[in-house]
């Protein structure tokens, strides 16, 4: 059984704000739902083994960059705060640390 | 010049019958007279008419493909340059696509004419179009049922002939599991076989972009012009399968008790069809399969809750100010994530953080390669499955809406070839009737890894063998 504190541990993490009033639903409907899923642990004693491409990193050769600025303003100009070639947020750091 | 196919448009154009921008123009006033009531389209593309023109310079050059001059209806979530693109979801609302997604990059350098974007439910994750940030997309067959989902205006426009082939993805079913409900065909590439680049992420370990057709000859002629490898998804792969063997798996133990009389009836009927053709049939055994559905509501949520990690109202979309920069994101998502997705976010944050990891995704990723072995075991013996697309006909608007398994529910077959990586395509196989109205329903075949053309060959065996069983 999920708790509501875990549900609200859960929200901050996923940095969502849910309101207090919605959370009991949520809490249920994720009960309900991982009682469901949950099912996966009566195969835990399962073994597999199966043959897998290797994972290997996939990389574009390190020269020839497009020329500075190409791209700039269409990609400013989804900024919802945008301060001449600089997307805006609010201060993360503190004064004097 | 009704219901046309790419085939018999590639015809009319050539022969000049009918140049792009008056084919273009038909459906683009179409879309005007009929979207409303169907809510198929969301926003139809500013650069349409100009691709109509480009697309009739290219006839003029004796220089067009297979798609040149053909209009397409594009889910909302894969990117156009220069128009909206927000996978209907609150959080990408105002976003305006900045690259074309590499299948769009083909289908423009093909002539294709890309008419708007098609609704979808929220972020993708549905099974019915009605989570979508602009109101649910309505059944053409049915306007009080659901499309399916989440590719519900896709399979809508293409089902009402508002476009003459659209463009889907498939991450649970979400391009075959609406084909069924309409009525057309849909179709689930190989993993990997079409590039991810510029489809707004869902899960990627399961998400494919396909075709949603009239006919499979359609879905085919797509597929060839969207499939290959690109070096900017690194994710894209190339194979081969063997020689097919005229050799049919039906899994019926997975479905056997899941199906309602008549909806039986209809995919016998299919198998009969299929046997017809020299098909012979086999009883087969995928006996993790009913894990599948588990497997896929971890799998899904995890994948989802990272890859969504990146909306935050600071880059693009929806932004809402919170009490200072943390604030910020916490009101943003809030407020842009619908519950549906809310739901899964935070269900993907449970079975990955520490403590439920190992219990939860762990587990679900060993299933999904148990899973994965089945279809291994199976395809030794067969060379393609089948089963329905779905259990039952399309559902009424509402009716699943409070309840998230029984929504879920209505993805238990298709799931497995997500999770497999697999190809699978959903053909048309007849109707059933409830409340006087004739309602479709899918068969679905499957195939090894790279078996894509064998869902293709044995399709159109299918469509030309021509009886559809009503009951």
């Amino acid at each position: 059984m999920i708790s509501i504190e875990e549900v609200k541990k859960l929200t901050e993490l996923a940095r969502i704000a849910v309101p207090d009033a919605e959370l009991e639903e949520l809490r249920a409907d994720l009960d309900r739902i991982l009682d469901y899923v949950g099912q996966v642990q009566k195969l835990a004693g399962e073994k597999v083994d199966r043959d897998l491409p290797e994972h290997r990193n996939v990389f574009r050769d390190d020269r020839e960059p497009h020329e500075p600025g190409k791209y700039t303003e269409a990609i400013l100009k989804q900024a919802p705060d945008r301060s001449g070639d600089y997307i805006r947020v609010k201060k993360v750091l503190e004064q004097g640390r | 010049m009704q219901n046309l196919t790419i085939k018999k448009a590639r015809e009319l154009l050539d022969q000049k019958e009918i140049s792009a921008v008056e084919l273009a123009e038909k459906y683009l006033t179409k879309i005007e007279k009929e979207n409303t009531a169907l809510n198929a389209y969301i926003s139809t593309y500013n650069s349409a008419k100009a691709m109509a023109h480009a697309a009739d310079q290219q006839i003029k050059e004796g220089k067009q493909t297979a798609l040149t001059g053909i209009p397409f209806g594009i889910k909302d979530n894969i990117l156009v340059e220069g128009e909206y693109a927000s996978a209907c979801a609150g959080i990408l609302q105002g976003y305006v696509a900045t690259y074309d997604a590499e299948v769009i990059r083909r289908l423009r350098k093909d002539g294709a004419v890309l008419l708007g974007r098609t609704n979808m439910d929220d972020a993708a994750m549905g099974s019915s179009t009605e989570t979508s940030f602009y109101g649910p997309t309505r059944n053409p067959l049915d306007l009080s049922r659901v499309p399916g989902g989440s590719g519900g205006g896709s399979a809508a426009a293409v089902a009402a002939d508002l476009c003459i082939a659209a463009l889907g993805s498939d991450t649970g079913g979400s391009i075959r599991q609406p084909a069924s409900h309409t009525g057309i065909v849909g179709f689930k590439p190989t993993y990997g076989r079409v590039s991810r680049r510029g489809l707004i992420s869902l899960a990627s370990s399961l998400d494919q972009i396909g075709p949603a057709a009239k006919t499979v000859e359609d879905a085919e002629i797509i597929f060839n012009a969207i499939a290959g490898i690109d070096p900017l998804d690194s994710t894209t792969r190339d194979g081969s399968v063997g020689t097919a063997k005229k050799v049919i798996g039906v899994p019926y133990d997975l479905f056997g008790s899941h199906l309602d009389a008549d909806v039986s009836d209809v995919f016998d009927a299919s198998v009969a069809r299929l046997k017809n053709l020299g098909y012979e049939i086999r009883d087969i055994k995928l006996p993790h399969l009913e894990y599948g559905l588990a497997s896929y509501y971890i799998i899904l949520p995890a994948e989802a809750s990272a890859n969504l990690a990146r909306y935050d109202g600071v880059r693009y979309g929806l932004h809402v100010d919170g009490a200072g920069g943390i604030g910020d994101y916490f009101a943003t998502r809030g407020a842009g994530f619908g519950k549906e997705v809310r739901r899964r976010i935070i269900l993907g944050t449970y079975v990955l953080s520490a403590g439920y990891y190992d219990a939860y995704y762990t587990q679900a990723i060993k299933v999904r390669d148990l899973i994965a072995r089945d279809f291994e075991e199976a395809f030794k013996e067969v060379s393609a499955i089948c089963l329905p697309t779905t259990a039952a006909p399309a559902f009424k608007l509402g009716e699943k809406s409070s309840d998230p398994i029984k929504m879920y529910l209505e993805d238990l077959f298709t799931i497995p070839a997500n999770l497999a990586g697999v190809p699978a395509i959903s053909i048309p196989a007849g109707t059933v009737e409830r409340e006087g109205k004739h309602l479709p329903l899918g068969m679905q075949l499957i195939a090894p890894e790279f078996g894509d053309e064998r869902l293709f060959n044995i399709g159109k065996q299918f469509e030309a063998n021509n009886q559809t069983p009503s009951v």
